[in-house]
């Protein structure tokens, strides 16, 4: 293409030996340098613009750099446990449905480190109307694969055969308080289940133990919340007590468990049409997902050790 | 039905209108080009006729009807505010409704092709990712050509509801780029130092004007009657295209930005912010050109990268010195003194 001949045009101009030529190479070479010469091709490609994003903004040069920091916190600090991998298609369009905690949408990241190390797939999670209108958060989310909650999006990601991820519970379940935790609140208005159907793709329920324990939100000031145009907003034990200390998510320890698959296949694409059939199939997976969650809790056990 | 024979291009005296007359008068089918605008034209016009009229009034009913015109191709459609809001609003709107009135009366007419803009789509944070030509903004766009281009889209459907006779192709265009483009856009893109909104990274497109005329040409010659979006493939956030243009950018609040853009027009002749662009360059947007490409069997040569890499090689942009910098320092690191 144009740009890319133009800046392969530069490189010549300032005799330079292609970077990713030379990465690509078995070079024998001590760690160190490889590790710089990957940083500086990585910080090349930033500053020349020379990368790839989709048309729902998906920046994955960008994704898979930032990817070391919730992996951390996935690894080391929550310890996560992945279960039910199985139950992810290698490839092909479904709709994982996961149930949604923790005060900030940690879980949303984590779920997706998991998927994306371990099925080795990238998740397109469908984020609210809120995380597009905030300055940064829009722009972030959108370069890390995810795209607003609504129907036309999720259809258009799993017609391109991606794996996209929902919580139909959204700030109800994100913002419930510890007092609630681990129960499952409504389930949207069906939405996700409708929009499977149409797609003709199967839903994978998902439930994630852990994510109620980070930020446990004992009381909410909605004053403060109407003011800043916050769903809530949280006090912890540690937030805003202990000021910028108090977004440390506690560490918990964390289980993310597949279950399998709910087969719409005995059901057409006409029956998104029919809300009797969305209804009972969001119940469905709300069921399972909840019978998920209450089994894996007694699994883990205690919260933190 | 017959082929088009006499064509009438609005606002052939600007770029686009030139460059679709030329087009279309290359096609010997086509017995006349008549072009008319309200100023004469820049460049020589070919065998296009050229006549001075003003369509916002009647006289333009006059030329329709005593040259037998059977196809309108409306490219009257101002999306760069030269003069005052309100006479950009009066050639716009008004224009398209004197045209579309002189069309309905006319016995010989059976096509009209509309240049429309992806803008009626408006850019808002819920927008849905991409949009197809059945969805309705999220945010209806309240000013500027955008509001222009939804009215005379609406226009064109009245007609179309009195006329069921004529093809008419309306086409909602991204915003064009290549060498001969100049636009508020283009203006923006070769700033000396780029403003951007603090916080916001939009994903653009971009369509190359050889593909936007090929495309207003086969709509001409050919019928495909419908709503189309057109836009080259792929999207281009921000970032990253004033990254490939090697521009230094400076992120502003967006308060901020509107009243720069303000003084900057003022003091430096800088090309100012319209209230669409502002929202463009926040919020930023991405059209579905499926039904395009299908319709046509054809997709655009250019895709949004590579319209947007040849207006900044035509533009002599694309200097990157901290790129070249990283180039130097990483050839340092990798050849170990090789050189």
């Amino acid at each position: 293409m144009n740009a890319h001949d133009a800046f392969d045009g530069e490189d010549q101009g300032a005799q330079v030996i292609p970077l990713r030529a030379m990465s690509a190479e078995p070079a024998e070479r001590n760690p160190v340098e490889r590790t710089i010469a990957s940083g500086l091709s990585f910080l090349r490609r930033r500053l020349a613009g020379d990368y790839e994003v989709d048309e729902f903004g998906f920046d994955q040069d960008f994704s898979e750099a930032l990817m070391p920091i919730p992996r951390a916190f996935y690894e080391h600090w929550f310890r996560t446990e992945l279960r039910g991998l199985e139950n992810i298609p290698a490839q092909g369009g479904a709709l994982i449905v996961a149930n949604h905690s923790g005060t900030l949408p940690v879980d949303a990241l984590m779920l997706q480190v998991g998927v994306h190390d371990y099925a080795h797939r990238n998740l397109r999670l469908l984020g609210a109307d809120l995380v597009y209108q905030v300055p940064m958060l829009g722009h972030l989310s959108r370069k890390a694969g995810h795209t607003l909650a609504c129907q036309a999006d999720a259809e258009r990601l799993l017609q391109k055969g991606e794996l996209v991820g929902v919580f139909p519970e959204g700030f109800k379940g994100v913002g419930k308080p510890y007092s609630k935790r681990y129960k499952l609140q409504r389930f949207g208005r069906g939405g996700f289940v409708a929009t499977a159907l149409k797609a003709g793709i199967p839903i994978i329920p998902c439930a994630i133990v852990g994510a109620e324990e980070i930020y446990p939100k004992i009381a909410d000031l909605r004053p403060l919340a109407r003011l800043f145009g916050f769903p809530y907003f949280p006090i912890t034990p540690t937030w805003p007590l202990f000021g910028p200390l108090g977004l440390i998510p506690l560490p918990s320890k964390w289980m993310i468990q597949f279950g399998e698959p709910v087969d719409l296949e005995e059901y057409d694409a006409d029956a998104a049409e029919d809300p009797m059939t969305v209804f009972n199939l969001t119940d469905q997976v709300r069921e399972t997902i909840q019978q998920m969650l209450y089994d894996t809790l007694l699994r883990r056990g205690p919260a933190f050790f | 039905m017959p082929a088009a024979r006499i064509v009438l291009v609005t606002g052939v005296s600007r770029f686009l209108g030139a460059r679709v007359a030329n087009a279309l008068q290359a096609d010997p089918g086509i017995e006349r080009v008549i072009g008319v605008d309200t100023v004469p034209p820049t460049t020589s016009l070919g065998r296009t006729e050229f006549v001075r009229v003003d369509i916002r009034t009647p006289s333009i009913a006059k030329v329709i009807a005593s040259a037998e015109v059977d196809t309108v191709v409306h490219l009257n459609l101002v999306t760069a505010p030269s003069g005052s809001r309100a006479s950009m609003k009066e050639l716009n709107v008004i224009g398209t409704m004197q045209l579309l009135a002189a069309c309905q009366r006319s016995p010989d007419m059976r096509k009209l092709v509309v240049r429309s803009s992806a803008a009626v789509y408006g850019s808002s944070p819920c927008d849905p990712a991409v949009f197809t030509e059945e969805d309705e903004p999220v945010e209806a766009p309240s000013s500027g050509y955008a509001k222009d281009a939804v009215e005379v889209e609406g226009y064109v459907r009245g007609l179309k509801r009195r006329r069921s006779d004529l093809t008419v192709s309306i086409l909602r265009f991204a915003n064009f780029l290549g060498a001969g483009v100049d636009s508020p856009l283009t203006r923006y893109f070769r700033m000396p130092v780029v403003p951007t909104v603090l916080g916001f990274d939009p994903r653009l497109q971009f369509v190359h004007e050889d593909d936007g005329i090929e495309v207003l040409r086969r709509m001409t010659v050919e019928d495909h009657p419908g709503t189309f979006n057109v836009a080259g493939d792929g999207v281009l956030v921000l970032s990253q295209a004033l990254r490939r243009a090697g521009r230094p950018t400076v992120p502003v609040p967006s308060p901020a930005m509107g009243l720069l853009g303000d003084v900057g027009k003022r003091l430096g002749g800088l090309p100012g912010f319209s209230a669409e662009l502002l929202r463009w360059l926040t919020y930023g947007r991405v059209v579905d050109v499926e039904r395009l490409e299908h319709e046509l069997r054809w997709r655009p040569k250019y895709s949004s990268e590579a319209a947007f890499a040849e207006f900044v090689h035509a533009n002599g942009l694309g200097q990157n010195l901290v790129v070249d910098l990283v180039d130097r320092l990483s050839g340092a690191v990798t050849s170990g003194g090789r050189w």
